[in-house]
């Protein structure tokens, strides 16, 4: 029997069984059915699982759970509430980022992170935190765009 | 028309289609009913035919016989049905068709099938003629309630108006009425000039469930009951499983059964953490069978010998013996790698066999062939099977095959509930149907500074032999040959051959870009190396050979000035050019790039400039090129599979590379105005990057490469070819 684990996701505190070692991603997705946050590679090479853990954009793929008992998770359901989320979002659709959009909640999640903690962010800000997320459809001309559309503030 | 199709049909409506109205993304469609959808009569609904339904309150959903899977298709084919309709556009839903051959197949194959970039292109007229034909329907429905001409009243928006008595009445309130109205039998179709959609960069209808997390692919199924597996296929190509240990896997909290197939085996558990550790947990004995030994040398030895043979004849024109016995003489062969697709949502299937049905969610290229495989696995008719068509988190041509959804079934036989199958990224590399190897051999002559005589030999897959195998004929794969026999270029004496090469073991199918990926790239290598050869800018040699095909001329002329063509460079930094006609669009494209000192490349800037004939939605066709772009330079800088011990080496992105956003140059695409026809674009620009990249390599270096992907080694400093 596993202990239960307790999580605040999206500003909500949740209650389950886990192993202490099963990563976030499975949590989210197979035992809270949260399937915003998508699985790509598993092993941290590919951003399509980024979450915010007290604000910082993490790979839930390598996270256990047990590593954000008591910390502040946000997830792409809820990123919208927080201005920099919702910049983020309002610009991604307004420069038509998005192709098949698989990868997109860990694009938004990481750039959301990003103009968070820098507002003003150059190109170089912007490939450092963006080089560890994938788009197998190549979105990245696009996201650098609307990145640097949500920062200046139109939102 | 039975009693029992009516009813079918009415389920649809009402089951089916009335849930999925309301969430349109947010559900997967339920396609309750098989049966033709032509004629709806149900209640205050207007349903012309298999595409249109308009209700009473003017909602009007628009059936996709094509899949969404990225590039745009969903908000395309709707613009093309609403522009005739003259539908309100902010009214316009969404919702996938079920599989249906005769209803929804693509009319260039018969087939529901989305691929070859021809969405747009087979199906512009039909659905116009769908769109006019429901739009005449309600003019008719309001004309008669008028009592005036039909030809006196006017459409626009999704309301019919009699301009002389100043009457309207929306599609809403005319959805009952017309309905009963016989449908025209040659309806008009728009000018081009006049219409108000098509041409316009309309936002898309999927994207905002797609910053939100609310767009469901098929990896995001849920269902009742449901349980998660996890796969392991033989790690070697055609071996079986032998032994299954699995005393400790059953001991992991969570695994809930082992399920032994013939070449796989599955641990299903309560979520893909207790599956992945029950599967790692398994002792597995593989009978590795008669591939255990191959190796990537082996079948490149075999390539290269089977090159070498006389091929089946695809175009010959003029003399080619004659004219390559005169002139001077250039000969050279172009290889290229086994890649995998690699789309972001990993392989996956969700399915639930009950004792009378088996019920299917996923995300497919090919919804009609899933059915019927699927339905041979459950061991039921192809009726009984019911597909649930999610949105896909790309496809690339891998989801063209239904291998693991076949897998599926045989794992969800085996139990009550639902599963669903979730490959890891490693068994979705290394179980790929891979981008074939290609040996693709030039040979030609120059007289006067231009190409007298071209010789093309083809040699690799034949994967419409397998694929659709009606399409194979006389020994040719028109696919592989595609752009060989297209070849954009005058050439008077002109013959192109085609040699089928199966590899042993390793499975091959259709990656995004097809057959012209191949074809352009040869093309226009050995373009460039002939230019070079006559002392002449690449440019102006081509230019010399287009004299005969203006919009190529026209791309090829915009996109030498747009990326500053002949502009003076610093040392090491190339530019390179291609030209391509891949599905019917003319493409011409420039990459710069600067090779350092150790054979590093750093792409600089891209132009593309397009004529694509009418774009429908020409940001589409623009965000399809900068992706198409980076898919094909991601193959041309670190792209290839290789195998060992009958093995695929690489397994996921550490070793299977993919280009990320700090080595995305600037993209300029410049779409033409243009008249003609749509041509088809979600995969030209795949074709584009790496003979544009491999010629600005060439320009910086002087170094020919050959051989894909790109080999750092041969790009030193002081290397020449
Ligand atoms: S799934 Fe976590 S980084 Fe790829
Ligand atoms: S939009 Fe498809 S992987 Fe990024």
């Amino acid at each position: 029997m596993h202990m239960a684990t307790t999580l605040t996701i999206n500003g909500e505190t949740k209650s389950f069984d886990a192993p202490p070692e099963m990563p976030l991603l499975w949590v989210l997705r197979d035992i809270l059915g949260m399937t915003g946050t998508k699985f790509g590679c598993g092993i941290a090479q590919c951003g399509a699982c980024t979450v915010h853990v007290d604000g910082k954009a993490v790979r839930s793929c390598v996270l256990p759970v047990s590593a954000v008992a008591n910390r502040t998770v946000t997830t792409i359901e809820h990123v919208g509430s927080t201005p920099a989320g919702a910049k983020v979002q309002k610009a991604w659709l307004e420069a038509e980022v998005i192709q098949c959009g698989y990868c997109q909640s860990g694009q938004i999640m990481a750039a959301a992170a990003l103009l968070a903690a820098t507002p003003n962010p150059d190109d170089s800000d912007i490939d450092a935190a963006m080089a560890g997320n994938i788009c197998r459809c190549g979105t990245y001309v696009r996201i650098r765009e609307a990145i640097k559309h949500a920062a200046n503030g139109q939102s | 028309m039975n009693a029992h199709n009516s009813v079918s049909r009415r389920a649809l409506l009402t089951g089916g289609l009335a849930t999925g109205f309301l969430l349109a993304f947010h559900l997967p469609l339920r396609a309750a009913a098989n049966e033709p959808v032509q004629r709806d009569v149900t209640d205050g609904k207007f349903a012309p035919n298999a595409f249109i339904r308009i209700d009473e309150t003017g909602r009007t959903i628009l059936m996709m016989p094509q899949v969404e899977m990225g590039q745009g298709t969903y908000t395309s084919i709707s613009a093309v049905i609403a522009e005739e309709l003259d539908a309100d556009w902010s009214k316009v839903e969404v919702q996938h068709a079920p599989p249906n051959d005769k209803l929804y197949g693509n009319p260039t194959f018969g087939l529901q099938v989305t691929g070859n970039s021809n969405s747009i292109r087979a199906w512009w007229l039909p659905l116009r003629k769908a769109g006019a034909t429901a739009r005449a329907m309600l003019v008719q429905a309001a004309a008669s309630q008028w009592g005036v001409e039909p030809a006196s009243c006017t459409a626009s928006k999704g309301v019919v108006a009699h301009a002389a008595s100043g009457r309207k009445l929306g599609y809403g309130e005319l959805a009952p009425a017309a309905q009963g109205q016989t449908p025209p039998k040659d309806v008009a179709i728009k000018d081009p000039k006049d219409f108000v959609l098509i041409g316009q960069p309309l936002k898309r209808l999927d994207t905002p469930d797609k910053v939100n997390g609310k767009a469901l692919y098929g990896i995001d199924a849920i269902l009742p009951g449901m349980k998660i597996a996890a796969i392991a296929n033989c790690p070697v190509f055609g071996g079986k499983v032998g032994k299954v240990d699995d005393s400790a896997a059953t001991k992991i909290a969570g695994v809930r059964k082992v399920v032994v197939l013939d070449d796989a085996v599955a641990v299903i558990g309560d979520h893909m953490w207790a599956a992945k550790k029950g599967l790692e947990a398994l002792k597995i004995e593989w009978n590795e069978g008669p591939n255990a030994e191959i190796t990537t040398k082996d079948i490149w030895d075999d390539l290269r010998k089977a090159s070498e043979k006389d091929g089946a004849v695809a175009k010959s024109d003029g003399d080619i013996a004659k004219a390559l016995a005169s002139g001077d003489k250039f000969e050279a062969a172009y290889e290229l790698p086994f890649l995998a697709h690699a789309s972001m949502e990993p392989i996956n299937a969700t399915v639930h066999v009950r004792p009378d049905a088996c019920e299917i969610w996923t995300g497919t290229q090919i919804m009609t062939r899933v059915q019927s495989e699927a339905a041979k696995a459950a061991g039921l008719p192809a009726e009984k099977v019911i597909v649930n068509q999610h949105l896909l988190g790309g496809g690339f041509g891998r989801k063209l095959e239904p291998d693991m959804v076949v897998a599926a079934v045989k794992i969800a036989k085996q139990v009550d509930y639902p599963v669903k199958v979730v490959w890891t990224r490693e068994e979705d590399i290394q179980h790929d149907v891979y981008r074939p190897v290609y040996r693709d051999q030039i040979t030609a002559s120059l007289v006067d500074g231009k190409v007298a005589g071209w010789k093309y030999k083809v040699a690799g897959s034949a994967v419409l032999a397998r694929w659709l195998p009606p399409a194979f004929q006389k020994g040719i794969d028109i696919d592989a040959i595609d752009a060989a026999v297209d070849a954009p270029y005058d050439f008077a004496n002109f013959h192109v051959e085609y040699v089928r090469a199966e590899p042993p073991a390793v499975p091959t199918g259709f990656w995004r870009g097809v057959g012209p990926n191949n074809n352009v790239f040869a093309v226009e290598c050995a373009m460039d190396e002939l230019a070079r050869k006559a002392g002449k800018d690449p440019i102006e040699f081509r230019k010399s050979m287009l004299t005969k095909n203006p919009r190529m001329l026209a791309v090829l002329n915009q996109v030498a000035e747009k990326s500053g063509w002949g502009q003076p460079l610093p040392p090491r930094v190339g530019r390179g050019v291609c030209v391509q006609p891949s599905f019917a669009s003319f493409i011409a494209t420039v990459v710069e790039a600067e090779i350092d000192d150790i054979g590093e490349i750093t792409l600089r800037r891209i132009t593309s400039v397009v004529d694509t004939g009418i774009a429908v939605n020409p940001d589409t066709v623009k965000a399809q090129i900068e992706g198409g772009l980076i898919f094909g330079l991601t193959a041309a800088l670190y792209g290839e599979i290789t195998i060992d011990k009958g093995r695929v080496q690489q397994s996921n992105f550490h070793n299977y590379r993919m280009m990320r956003i700090n080595e995305t140059p600037k993209i300029e695409v410049i779409v033409v105005k243009s008249g003609e026809a749509p041509g088809g674009i979600g995969e030209a620009g795949v074709n584009a990057g790496p003979p544009a990249l491999r010629n600005a390599i060439y320009a910086a270096t002087g170094v020919a490469l050959r051989r894909l992907p790109i080999d750092r080694k041969l790009l030193a400093a002081g290397k020449k070819a």
